[in-house]
Parts: structure tokens; C-alpha cells; sequence
């Protein structure tokens, strides 16, 4: 076996779990496709992590990451493709190679949920955004339109009414999903307008986007909105597609695990935002790192 | 080879359309989360040989407009004074190299060299 713990994603969940299982002295890898730090690298200010208030998501990320490296952590920047289990362990299969460990803790986290509509892929980065800290300051006196109903899509709409000129919030049903104070302080801003009962069904544009065309949910009224930009806040979907053969799933994809991270597949650890649990932030992430590194190590001994 | 860090314009033209082999420019900005955990990554390549200028789109708004950047880590390959190709988001190390690849100078002969 090439590691005794193989650790799936390098986020707040996955580089904890590092960072326990080497000081256990145990053989430890981590794999990551993008960068370390995951969701929170958009962050530009972190206010609610106990001990470093107002650190930036990419600063507490890069030192998350040496934190785990400087101790020993083996980071592998690839996507695991493929996770199987073999005699005594797993192998873990990236487009070039192949690694096999012992036990192996999943930290994949979340992706964002896209629209499916057309023109939405071919205009990401050309007006369709899925972050609006990250993109916002593009649309300074310009027409937006944000897509959803919950507290990201309630909070995006906020932040881009302070830069663009209007702001539309396109959401398909009749009343928002997200926080009441939210709700009440959207309300007071003259320049976002609500479309409810809407959803959309294309994106418009040649070089870049120029409107967003919506169709209303409970009938056949269709129009199109003209706008320079789009941001997605329709949910977040869970990376588990590797594990769905060998880990329980709920419906709408979390890993059910038990409280020490552990799966239905003995040497299989789930921790982080892709498992099924009440809060999903740093905090809980961190911690259910810790969890599941020290139950990978309890089944190594 | 470092980023080299335009800071004009001029030294845009310079460095990027004037220049005889291509340029991977990399849009980004200083609250850019993203930007700043792949930057380690383009400074690698680097000086790995690619050829990869930096525009802080903050400070070059002008050009962030001209060249329709509007999501960022933004990354344009430039030949012959015209955008060839471009990659927007995070992407995968290897992905990354694999688009710097045709700006690496003389690339032929370090591998030669190397071999
Ligand atoms: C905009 C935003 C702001 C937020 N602000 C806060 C905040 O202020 N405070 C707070 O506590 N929380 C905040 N959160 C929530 C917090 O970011 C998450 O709860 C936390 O990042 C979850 O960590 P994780 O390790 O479980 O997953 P993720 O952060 O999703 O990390 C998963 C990692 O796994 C990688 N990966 C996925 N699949 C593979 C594969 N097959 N192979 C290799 N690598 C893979 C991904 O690239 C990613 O890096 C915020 C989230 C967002 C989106």
C-alpha cells in the first residue's frame, strides 16, 4: 500500500484530516484537483472562524495548506477519477496513475448548481458568474440579474445592488427560501427588482451576455431581461459521484455517515460539507477532519 | 523567467501584442481569492521558461474592458498581437501547464537539453 490514509480534496475538511493523520505518524496523502482551500478561496474576508477573524479565505487556505505540508502531508495535485476497493484498502485511479492506501477520508466538498439552460456554459466568464464577491466589481453601474430564491441568491442581490445600476432577482416561486432579514432588507433597495414566479430558460448573447429570456413557472409568459451579467445562485450540489457505490447517499446526494465519519464501506471516511449535517461551514469542516482522520486511525490500529 | 507585472498599457503592447512568440496573460486582482492561490502556480511555470505577464485588472481597467474580462482568475493566450485562446476559473495544475505549453521559449531545444 502506497498510503495508510488517502485524503480526497484539499479543503478546510481535507487538509484538517491531514494535518491529524501525519502528526499520528501515519503515511498521508492528499489529492486535489484545483486549488487548496476549495469553497472558501472565494472569501475575501472571513469573520466567523474562531481565532483569526477577518483573515481572507486564500490567506487561511494557503496557511492551512503549509500547515499540513510542513508536517508531512504528501499533496498530489490531480482528480481522482475513480475509487474502488481492493484487498486491505482502496485504489485511487487519476487520469495517469494509480495510488492505493489503506483507508481513505472524502472531503470533496460542494460544487455549484448550475442553471442547465442554454448559453449558460458558454457564457461562464462572459457575464455568467457564480460568485458575486468575486465578480461584482465588473458590473459597476450595469444591469445584473441574480437567479435563485435562498440566502446566497438573497445576499448576492445585496452586495451587487451597492455596485449595479438595477438588479433583477429572478426566482421561481412566489416567496424566497432565504432569511426573513434578508428579505425585508432587499426589499428597501430602489434598484433591485423582484421577479418571482419566473424561471430562466436561456441566456442571451453574442460576444458577451446581453439579456437572460425567463419563462414564467405557472403559465406561458415568456420575456427576456436585458442585462451584461448573470450570477447563479440556484444551490450547491455535492461532489460524491466517486462514492455513490460505497457510501449511503441521501436524496439529494449527502453522505450519510455516523457521527465518527464512518460509512457503510469499513476504511471509508466521508467528512466535510458533502456529508449530511445541520451546518456547513469552516468550523464544521475542520472538525469533522479531525473526526475522521482519528476514526481512519483507530482503524488502522 | 518571472510574471513580469505590467503596469501600463504600453507595456502591455510591449510585452504582449508586440511580442514574436506567445504570451499567456493572467487577469487577477488583489481581493481575487482564487487568483492568489493559482498565482504560486503560474509563477512555477514561469520559471519553468512559459512566457506569462500579470495585469492587475484593478490598476488596467482599460484593458479588463477591452479584452471582455469579466470573471476573474482570467487567463488569455496572445500570438501575433490577437487573442487565441482563453480559460476562465480555477483549472486544474495540469491543465494550467498544458496552456502555457506553446509560450514556453525555445521550448524544442531546452527539452533537447534537458534529455
Ligand atoms: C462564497 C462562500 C463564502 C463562505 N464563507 C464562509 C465563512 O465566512 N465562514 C465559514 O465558516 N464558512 C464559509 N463558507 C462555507 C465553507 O467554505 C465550507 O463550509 C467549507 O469550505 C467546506 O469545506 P470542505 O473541505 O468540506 O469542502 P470544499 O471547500 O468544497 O473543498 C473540497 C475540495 O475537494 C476538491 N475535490 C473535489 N472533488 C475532487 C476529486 N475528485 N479529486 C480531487 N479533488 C477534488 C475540490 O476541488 C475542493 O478543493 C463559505 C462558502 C462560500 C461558497
Amino acid at each position: 500500500m502506497d498510503y495508510d490514509v488517502a485524503i480526497i480534496g484539499a479543503g478546510a475538511a481535507g487538509l484538517t484530516a491531514a494535518i491529524y493523520a501525519v502528526r499520528a505518524g501515519k503515511k498521508t496523502a492528499v489529492f486535489e484537483k484545483l486549488v487548496a482551500g476549495g469553497q472558501i478561496v472565494n472569501t475575501p474576508k472571513i469573520s466567523n472562524y474562531p481565532g483569526t477573524p477577518g483573515i481572507s479565505g486564500a490567506a487561511w487556505s494557503q496557511a492551512l495548506e503549509k500547515q499540513a505540508s510542513d508536517l508531512g502531508a504528501e499533496m498530489i495535485y490531480d482528480e481522482v477519477l475513480q475509487l474502488e476497493q481492493v484487498d486491505n484498502g482502496f485504489k485511487l485511479s487519476t487520469e495517469d496513475e494509480s495510488y492505493t492506501a489503506r483507508t481513505v477520508i472524502v472531503a470533496t466538498g460542494l460544487n455549484e448548481r448550475k442553471m442547465e439552460v442554454p448559453g449558460e456554459a458558454k457564457f461562464i466568464g462572459r457575464g455568467v458568474s457564480f460568485c458575486a464577491t468575486c465578480d461584482g466589481s465588473f458590473y459597476k453601474d450595469k444591469t445584473v440579474a441574480v437567479v435563485g430564491g435562498g440566502n446566497t441568491a438573497l445576499s448576492d442581490a445585496l452586495y451587487l445592488s451597492d455596485l449595479a445600476k438595477k438588479v433583477y432577482l429572478v426566482h421561481r416561486r412566489a416567496e424566497f427560501r432565504g432569511e426573513f432579514a434578508l428579505q425585508e432588507k432587499i426589499k428597501t433597495r430602489k434598484n433591485v427588482e423582484l421577479v418571482l414566479g419566473y424561471m430562466p430558460i436561456e441566456v442571451v448573447g453574442d460576444k458577451r451576455v446581453t439579456g437572460l429570456k425567463i419563462r414564467e413557472r405557472e403559465g406561458t409568459l415568456e420575456k427576456t431581461l436585458g442585462v451584461d451579467g448573470i450570477f447563479v445562485a440556484v444551490g450547491k450540489i455535492p461532489s460524491n459521484q466517486l462514492i455513490a457505490d460505497l457510501v449511503e447517499l441521501d436524496e439529494a446526494g449527502y453522505a450519510i455517515t455516523d457521527d465518527k465519519c464512518g460509512t457503510k464501506t469499513p476504511g471509508l471516511f466521508v467528512a466535510g460539507d458533502g456529508r449530511v449535517k445541520e451546518l456547513r461551514q469552516l468550523v464544521t469542516a475542520t472538525a469533522d477532519g479531525a473526526v475522521a482522520a482519528s476514526s481512519a486511525i483507530d482503524f488502522l490500529a | 523567467m518571472s510574471v513580469t507585472e505590467i503596469t501600463s498599457a504600453e507595456e502591455f503592447r510591449k510585452v504582449v501584442l508586440e511580442s514574436q512568440t506567445p504570451v499567456v496573460v493572467d487577469f487577477n486582482a488583489d481581493w481575487c481569492g482564487p487568483c492568489q492561490m493559482l498565482r504560486p502556480k503560474i509563477e512555477k511555470l514561469a520559471e519553468g521558461g512559459a512566457k506569462i505577464a500579470s495585469v492587475n485588472i484593478d490598476e488596467l481597467d482599460d484593458l479588463a474592458e477591452e479584452y471582455e474580462v469579466a470573471s476573474i482568475p482570467c487567463l488569455v493566450k496572445f500570438a501575433g498581437g490577437k487573442e487565441i485562446d482563453r480559460k476562465v476559473g480555477l483549472l486544474p495544475e495540469k491543465k494550467v501547464a498544458k496552456f502555457v505549453e506553446d509560450t514556453m521559449v525555445g521550448s524544442d531545444e531546452a527539452e533537447v537539453e534537458e534529455a
